[in-house]
């Protein structure tokens, strides 16, 4: 289990109120219905977990909260403002206050480390080289990556470049972080260094994060509140122990990683077994 | 019915490709003045598509040269002009040659590395990425990498006829016996400098064209190994279908 070392829980602000609110959210790709009517709120200075099943658009939901794509019908609130409704300036303009974390870190392979973190401030300012070199440290530093500037992307192992995007997204100081499956093929030390470091930006700095994942074990010590999704739909919601003992079957399921429940060991169109085994004309 | 149906399909295929490419090179036209402002990505990419190139350019075009001079004199000797030697292959090389081989080997070397590192880019996050940093990737990559290619190839192309003269000179006048000064002095008679701007409109179109579609084809790639893939040898079948034909539109132009 890994504690904050470097922080107290005494100086988080308190969720005063949402950052981000989904109300009624509708979005489908073609036939195949995303989101029907999907309520969720993030709470400012928090860190939120959002699980679901594989396939279930915890993904696309990031997507949503930052205006990659629009939804059918619906509002996504970030701090009051409709994201859907935005032009790209403004929609830019938001993204400044946010950061996200890919999955695969998604450097930018033509430039080394210490180009990537300063990336952001060359692009959205006009500060002296000087004084990005001493941003861009202070960044690598709170990631322990110090030592690793003039590495190029591919000589980084996959937890390395997690920190460096970190890093990266930390250059501005956005308001809100989230991480999608952050702690995915990471080796345990790795995994253990991503969560202090989503804790550490969270209790040392009051960054509103969510943290879009499926390992259970990881979100339970890190998360403040969770989301479960399933169906389209927020089918629980609440602080860790809640949704232990949630009556809900998926979330039961889920929760206890079972092989079988409501979401179908057997992928559903199949025929009856043996049917289909002593059938003729197989 | 079903093959009209396919020609119909085809045909609408062609035309969404021919209005996408459009709007791409427009959104990219719109972002230019502030692509143009930061210099230092322009010449980073003159570097990357025109520099790494020279190489492969300079090689081709000694051997084009050595070549077209090897069957000019074999032709010409029938008639007992070798001595216009010099005038025949500069024309070859300025207007038709020189031009054209050096967009096909831009498309299959810069071109193909264009495509595949936006297609990659794509594939691994990085431009969304980047708009989620609040860049816009087609002003942080799609233009710079565009005016790099479409600055490059007329300069590749004009040392490749450069060096192409210098492969007929080689074989024309050390080799077989051409007498040296009325190689150069016919050529330099016979050429004019709306010639040489007809080769130099050729490539200056040519490296729009092959640019475009290596930047295109990369940026609307699919996120796969193979889309990236596919992305790449579209590049260059494309570009190579489109030089020529355009090649034999702008000297059809260009003679009148």
């Amino acid at each position: 289990m890994v504690q904050p070392d470097t922080t107290s829980p005494q100086s988080r602000p308190a969720a005063t109120d949402n950052l981000v609110e989904i109300r009624d959210v509708h979005y489908s790709v073609g036939r195949r219905a995303i989101f029907s009517g999907l309520n969720l709120s993030i709470p400012r200075g928090r860190i939120t977990a959002v699980m679901g099943p594989s396939g279930t658009g915890k993904t696309t939901l990031m997507r949503l909260i930052t205006g990659q794509i629009r939804p059918d019908s619906g509002q996504i609130l970030f701090d009051g403002t409709d994201v859907s409704q935005l032009s790209q300036r403004d929609l830019y303009r938001l993204r400044l206050r946010m950061g996200m974390l890919f999955q695969n870190g998604a450097l930018l392979t033509d430039m080394d480390v210490f180009e990537n973190v300063a990336f952001p401030l060359r692009e959205h300012t006009d500060l002296p080289d000087e004084l990005i070199r001493n941003i861009v440290l202070t960044k690598l530093q709170a990631v322990g990556l110090r030592g690793a500037a003039s590495l190029t992307p591919p000589e980084l192992s996959g937890g390395m470049a997690r920190r460096v995007a970190l890093a990266r997204a930390m250059a501005t100081d956005p308001e809100m972080l989230i991480y999608d499956e952050p702690f995915t093929g990471l080796d345990p030390i790795s995994m253990g260094m991503i969560v202090r470091l989503v804790r550490q930006m969270n209790y040392a700095l009051g960054i509103t994060s969510i943290v879009v994942s499926h390992d259970v074990e990881e979100l339970a010590i890190l998360a403040d509140q969770s989301y479960l999704i399933a169906g389209g739909k927020v089918v629980a919601s609440g602080t860790f122990v809640e949704l232990k003992d949630h009556p809900s079957e998926i979330v039961h399921q889920f929760m206890n990683g079972l092989a079988d429940g409501p979401v179908a060991f057997h992928y559903s169109p199949a025929p009856d077994y043996f049917t289909q085994l002593l059938a003729d004309d197989a | 019915m079903s093959n009209l149906r396919e020609l119909f399909d085809n045909l609408r295929e062609f035309v969404v490709a021919v209005g996408s490419v459009t709007m791409f090179m427009l959104r990219m036209l719109a972002h230019l003045p502030r692509a143009v402002a930061r210099p230092k990505l322009i010449v980073e990419q003159i570097y990357n598509s025109g520099a790494l190139s020279l190489v492969i350019i300079m090689i081709c075009g000694v051997f084009i040269g050595a070549v077209v001079g090897l069957q000019g004199y074999e032709v010409l000797q029938r008639f007992g002009a070798t001595d216009s030697l010099g005038v025949g292959a500069a024309f070859a090389l300025l207007k038709e040659l020189g031009p054209v081989v050096t967009a096909l080997l831009f498309a299959g070397r810069a071109g193909t590395a264009l495509a595949s590192e936006i297609g990659l880019m794509r594939a691994t996050d990085q431009l969304t990425a980047m708009e989620m940093m609040a860049v816009d990737p087609i002003l942080r990559v799609a233009v710079p990498r565009f005016l790099g290619g479409a600055i490059s190839l007329p300069l590749l192309a004009m040392i490749f006829i450069g060096i192409a003269l210098y492969g007929v000179q080689l074989v024309a006048v050390q080799q077989l016996g051409v007498d040296a000064a009325s190689f150069w002095s016919q050529m330099r008679a016979a050429v004019s400098l709306d010639d040489v701007t007809d080769g130099l409109v050729k490539s200056c179109v040519f490296g729009v064209l092959c640019s475009l579609i290596a930047v295109y084809e990369g940026y609307t790639a699919i996120p796969t190994a193979e889309g990236v893939g596919r992305a790449t040898t579209r590049t260059v079948v494309i570009s190579a279908v489109i030089v020529l034909m355009v090649n034999y539109m702008l000297s059809a132009v260009m003679l009148r």
